[in-house]
């Protein structure tokens, strides 16, 4: 019966009729996706079409991906279509994405297509759960998207629209509706498109001026000047380097060969922000050792990987993140001007703002001088009766007197840092971390780039901090099993990569139960 | 209040004759209700039907005029124990709910009702929450339908059908003396289209004229021996009745030619799709001129054999599009056909998928498959269908697969449950994990990373009943989550009352938000809104301890994560017996704000002196180690790529979605996370004294940073 079929020369039954125009809207609820498509709706009923939208608010609509769905045809002597509530993958004709990985969602899902498809998509992102919650970095990779869309579209849009209708002060509908204006894809004027929204009461002049830049932007194509950009702060001139300062920049350009230069440059700015200049010397001095040994293994062939590694890390290592950074940082005067900036704050407003920490008696120990510190903390009865004492969440009124001279006086003990039991802690750890990747180094130069790169899993504050070094050792004693194997780099790599997946470590631990099955 | 208003829709429940209404179907349904002239309507809300229940409890004058008694019903076994007014009285009466769950819930008065029959017209509106987006387990009404026999509607996804099926169903349900239900589904219940209206009609006789004129009848309850005659009269007189009226109404439709070799049943839900398969296949145009028979069955059960018979008498093959498993029509038209041994292949399930939602793609494949079978000469050439397969099959397609994330629903931006469980993350890094159960409402997100919270939900209000189980001394107790809603909806008695009669020793946690913030904001017996027409106001910890609670805590803040955190630590180690309660209160966010914010900008505007609050994240403190993300999963709490060569992670970052509810602080506070979180507050309109104050420190402090800034190393500089 079926190869009959296949071999029959029948003309069709009939044609595959004129369909109705589909418009498929991918967006996030509470994203007001169904803004845009009452007025899309409402666009064609306008033109004396039959319009159908359909929707699936339910639990969707609480931040998940969701999809509304449009069909809109005119009437035929009185007959009305009929409508079809989900979308054909492969039958939609423009696809109208509300944020970029719901655009890669829309592809996925095989709505959009080259034969048909017109993608109007804001390319801001809204970043996924998954993507918040890795201790490392779990962005999604976007380049996969405009890729996707390069196969999949037949016409894109794709630009900002999110930015464009912030700038506006409307919502990311208004924009899309002007995209989709300009994309010239359904056969009705652009007044009409504007009727729609003048119709809607609130908001409809931002909307207005929202619509008429998207479709302004579509139209002559500069996708790329996006929304206007806030007026940067004006920058006072340089003031000319300090002698001190320019001494050791001169120092770090002659020393240091050219690809490691712009990160020294970088390491050399944080750590002396984070101390002084004779810390931004140290820093050169211990990086200039670590050439040295790059320099024996031959590591110009390999753009010295090693020293700018280095460069990176050692900075971050040198600027650890302690109380009297923290207090520094909270207390400076730009920091205020930011916060300012960022809530467009009036003149005639005041801003306060409240700090919310939680010291706990190892940080007032780390405070200590280097001898009464090691002291105290072998008195662990003395240590938890002060800890009741001091750790508690104290909410910090940060710009009222009294706790601005408590941090500022906390930022003042930069001086006496050096001396303090917490500088000795991380001085020792960072060398021994040094020494072992100066060793690896030598007998295989990934493996050294490798161990200078586990630095990235030290990070945060107390417990968060506690977990991070406790990865940062096990990830080194697993190295350590491996270092003589050919592949090692690669393990320490694989290592690294587990350790930063999840927080409790779990991967981790995988990995180097992996590691002990055959090492 | 619930979520939405539905102020201008109101207006459009008072269309009259000729009138055009454009709008949602759960509306066009609303409307339809009005005109067919009932006396009250109940109902419980949830997805997809909630519109139906805003509505009308927006609409109080519309109702007024027309002398329509308004409820929302305590949950579905109280809407439909509603309807029992139309069992003696000439009443035609209404409740809508959310199925198969309500269904569930119904059951029992359902049964009853169906038992003795009506006298007034009934109408179920169950929104069948089935297929994609769908929140609840996938099964099908029709099983309610058939076990106690109730007739059961599938209307076009066409506004102008569902309404007069309404109509329709009313008086079908007073002709066989049966209850009605109608079945419609999610995407019809949201669907935008119009009809043209009629006036409405004020009830004939009205709840007044029944209070009035008391009558009984004992052959109508259900008790031996009338529930014996029940089932006959149903078998005899009802089923008969119903019959004849679907088919001298022609409640279902034929489409097409009269003659074919095959022909497509399908219920009615299913039209649209089925046209647009058949267009795919060039066999329909879009107007729906098919060219293959269709049957379309806008009534479901019963199914009319002798339609049924004379559509399937001249066919080879027949096809029956039925959504939903398992396939009861398929079944019901095979008993059809064999009783009167018409020949007539049934094909369904075999070329259809078994479950899931008929896509007009997946009925393409279907049709296309029965068609290749029984009659390849209608496909002729095959017009090329529409088909993704290529571009899905693309390498950088298939590369997309391992890009996107996966985003499922959470909760909202300051919601007050995300530090209740926040502090429950705590308590379990303390205490270790625990048995969780779960239960239906916002709060079920918490199963959802980052909380992963909760092993089980077996329902609506019965979080804590699915502990009764772990009742015994262990090192560990049970912990069962229920919202208010669940509460008021049958918690109270299956769980806290069960708990206390049995004298359980479990921690029972009620996340108490003002609302069943879940299916819209709807008010509920603990709702603190003053409601003129509703009796709010009432306690949960009174009702608790009421009904025996001993051990029973308030927290009016749920924002104070250590409170939080100590209270549930407190219930899960005291030797305190029975069960213990933590009543968790704060008000549902997006209701708050849609309440609270038009009062502050005004407030703004008229001069008043307004503190507002936001939080934020010093980005050169942060770390970025997201701990604090993994103890929130607050939208506006996202991450950020600094443009800094020295950091490979992005840091954390809160965007001006914001609401300031204090979650951020509290939970870094709590958690001992790291200091880089701080809330922001800006006195708009500020007195004298407060600038007075901001001057004084603000120059002190100006000072004090310019002292320090000099003795700094200018690094702007360093490119």
């Amino acid at each position: 019966m079926r190869d009959e079929s296949t071999r029959l020369a029948l003309p069709a039954a009939g044609d595959a009729t004129e369909r109705p125009i589909s418009i498929a809207i991918v967006a996030m609820g509470g994203q007001g996706g169904g803004v845009l498509t009452d007025w899309i709706v409402q666009l064609a009923e306008d033109q004396g079409w039959v319009a159908q939208s359909t929707s699936v608010p339910g639990v969707a609509q609480r931040t998940g991906a969701t999809i509304y769905y449009i069909e809109a045809m005119p009437p035929l002597d009185g007959r009305k279509p009929v409508l079809a509530l989900t979308p054909t993958p492969g039958d939609v004709d423009v696809v109208m994405a509300a944020e970029f990985m719901e655009a890669g969602r829309s592809i996925l899902r095989g709505l959009v297509t080259p034969d048909r498809t017109t993608l109007i998509a804001s390319d801001h992102r809204s970043f996924a759960i998954a993507e918040k919650i890795a201790p490392g970095n779990g962005i999604a990779d976007q380049g996969a998207v405009t890729g996707a869309i390069g196969i999949a579209a037949k016409t894109e849009i794709v630009f900002d629209m999110n930015a464009l209708a912030i700038a506006h002060g409307s919502v990311i509908s208004a924009a899309m509706f002007g995209a989709l204006a300009a994309a010239g894809v359904l056969p009705f004027n652009v007044e009409s498109f504007r009727a729609v929204i003048r119709a809607g009461s609130k908001g409809a002049n931002a909307s207005l001026r929202t619509f008429d830049s998207a479709l302004a932007q579509v139209q002559t194509g500069s996708f790329a000047a996006a929304a206007p950009k806030p007026a940067e702060a004006t920058r006072p001139a340089h003031a000319p380097m300090e002698p001190g300062l320019a001494a050791l920049v001169t120092r770090l350009k002659q020393q240091f060969p050219a690809p490691v230069q712009a990160m020294a440059l970088a390491g050399l700015k944080k750590v002396i922000d984070f101390q002084d200049l004779a810390y931004g010397s140290e820093y050169l001095d211990l990086l200039d050792r670590l050439l040295a040994a790059d320099r024996q293994c031959c590591g110009g062939d390999k753009a010295f990987a090693f020293t700018e590694a280095a460069a990176k890390y050692l900075a971050n290592a040198m600027a650890y993140d302690d109380v009297i950074r923290v207090a520094d940082l909270k207390t400076r005067a730009g920091r205020r001007a930011r916060i300012a900036n960022e809530l467009e704050l009036s003149q005639d407003s005041v801003l306060q703002t409240t700090e919310f920490m939680h010291p706990r008696m190892e940080e007032v120990i780390g405070m200590l001088p280097a001898r009464l510190g090691r002291w105290l903390g072998g008195k662990p009865r003395l240590v938890g009766w002060l800890d009741r004492r001091v750790s508690k969440g104290r909410r910090v009124r940060t710009y009222s007197l009294p706790w601005f001279l408590a941090l500022y006086a906390v930022g003042g003990f930069r001086g006496l840092r050096r001396a303090t039991l917490r500088h000795a802690v991380e001085t020792a750890h960072r060398d021994e971390w040094l020494a072992a990747a100066t060793a690896a180094v030598r007998s295989n130069y990934q493996l050294g780039v490798e161990i200078l790169q586990c630095r990235r899993l030290v990070k945060g504050y107390s417990d968060t901090h506690g977990r991070g070094l406790s990865k940062f050792d096990r990830t080194l004693a697993a190295i350590k099993l491996i270092e003589r194997r050919e592949d090692a780099a690669d393990w320490a790599r694989r290592l690294r990569e587990a350790a930063l997946k999840d927080s409790a470590g779990t991967e981790l631990d995988g990995v180097i139960r992996t590691i002990k099955s055959f090492a | 209040m619930a979520e939405r208003s539905f102020a201008r829709e109101v207006e459009d429940l008072r269309l009259g004759h000729g009138d055009t209404f454009r709008g949602e179907g759960i509306l066009a349904i609303t409307k339809a209700l009005l005109q067919s002239g009932v006396a009250y309507v109940g109902g419980y809300q949830g997805s997809p039907i909630s519109h139906l229940m805003d509505v009308l409890a927006d609409a109080k004058d519309v109702l007024d005029e027309l002398g329509v008694v308004f409820q929302s019903s305590a949950n579905e076994a109280a809407a439909a124990a509603m309807l029992s007014a139309s069992v003696m009285y000439p009443l035609r009466g209404a409740v809508a709910w959310k199925s198969t769950v309500g269904t569930n819930v119904a059951s029992d008065a359902l049964a009853n009702l169906a038992s003795g029959g009506v006298t007034g017209g009934t109408m179920i509106i169950v929104g069948e929450d089935y297929g994609e987006g769908s929140s609840i387990m996938q099964e099908r009404t029709h099983a309610f339908a058939m076990k106690s026999q109730m007739w059961l509607l599938d209307p076009r996804p066409d506004h102008e059908c569902i309404v007069n099926l309404i109509e329709k169903g009313f008086e079908l349900s007073e002709y066989s003396n049966t209850p009605v239900m109608l079945e419609v589904r999610v995407r019809a219940c949201h669907m935008h289209g119009s009809f043209v209206c009629k006036d409405n009609l004020k009830p004939r006789h009205t709840i007044k004229d029944a209070l009035n004129n008391p009558k009984r009848d004992v052959n109508r309850i259900v008790l031996p021996p009338a529930a014996y005659e029940h089932e006959q009269e149903k078998i005899k007189t009802r089923m008969p009745a119903a019959i004849r009226f679907v088919h001298e109404n022609r409640l279902n439709e034929q489409f097409g030619p009269k003659q074919g070799k095959v022909g497509i049943i399908m219920q009615g839900g299913m039209y649209n799709n089925v046209i647009r398969a058949l267009q795919y296949l060039g066999l329909s145009d879009a107007y729906g001129n098919t060219q293959v028979p269709l049957y379309v069955m806008n009534v479901t059960y019963p199914v009319i054999d002798s339609e049924v018979a004379e559509f399937c008498l001249d066919k080879e093959a027949v096809l029956i599009v039925e959504e939903g498993q398992p396939e009861y029509l398929e079944q019901a038209i095979n008993t059809v056909l064999r009783r009167k041994d018409i020949q007539a292949r049934i094909h369904g399930k075999d070329v259809l998928p078994m479950g899931g939602d008929y896509t007009a793609q997946v009925l393409l494949g279907g049709v296309r498959d029965f068609l290749e079978r029984c009659e390849p000469r209608l496909l002729g050439n095959r017009p090329p269908a529409p088909d993704a397969t290529p571009v899905l099959n693309h390498p950088a397609v298939e590369r997309l697969k391992q890009v996107v994330p996966a985003r499922p629903p959470g909760l909202c931006t300051g919601c007050p449950e995300r530090p209740i469980f926040a502090a429950m993350k705590l308590v379990e890094e303390e205490l270790g994990q625990h048995h969780v159960s779960a239960d239906i409402g916002c709060h079920l997100f918490s199963i959802l990373p980052p909380f992963n919270i909760g092993a089980t939900t077996m329902g609506f209000g019965l979080g804590p009943a699915s502990t009764s189980a772990f009742n015994v001394k262990a090192d560990k107790r049970a912990i069962a989550v229920m919202g208010d809603g669940g509460f008021w909806h049958n918690g109270l008695t299956s769980g806290i009352g069960n708990a206390v009669f049995n004298k359980h020793d479990g921690v029972f946690v009620i996340v108490d938000n003002y609302y069943t913030s879940a299916t819209g904001g709807q008010d509920i017996l603990s709702s603190r809104a003053t409601n003129t027409r509703r009796k709010t106001n009432n306690s949960i910890v009174q009702a608790v301890k009421g009904i025996g609670g001993q051990w029973v805590r308030q927290i009016d803040r749920t924002y104070d994560v250590g409170r939080m955190r100590d209270t549930l630590k407190e219930a899960l180690t005291t030797q305190a017996e029975g069960p213990k309660v933590i009543v968790a209160s704060s008000e549902c966010m997006l209701n708050k704000q849609r309440r609270v914010r038009p009062q502050i900008n005004k407030a703004i505007k008229d001069g008043v002196r307004t503190v507002k609050e936001r939080f934020g994240v010093d980005e050169d403190v942060c770390t970025g180690d997201h701990a604090c993300i993994r103890l929130s999963g607050c939208p506006s709490l996202s991450v950020k790529q600094l443009d800094d060569p020295l950091r490979d992670d992005p840091v954390a970052a809160i965007d001006n979605s914001c609401v300031g509810c204090g979650n951020c602080g509290e939970v870094a506070e709590a958690a001992v996370l790291c200091p880089s979180f701080y809330r922001a507050d800006v006195i708009h309109n500020p007195t004298r004294w407060d600038r007075f104050k901001s001057k004084l420190s603000m120059a002190v402090i100006g000072w004090l940073q310019q002292r320090r800034d000099r003795k700094r190393p200018v690094l702007e500089a360093l490119a």
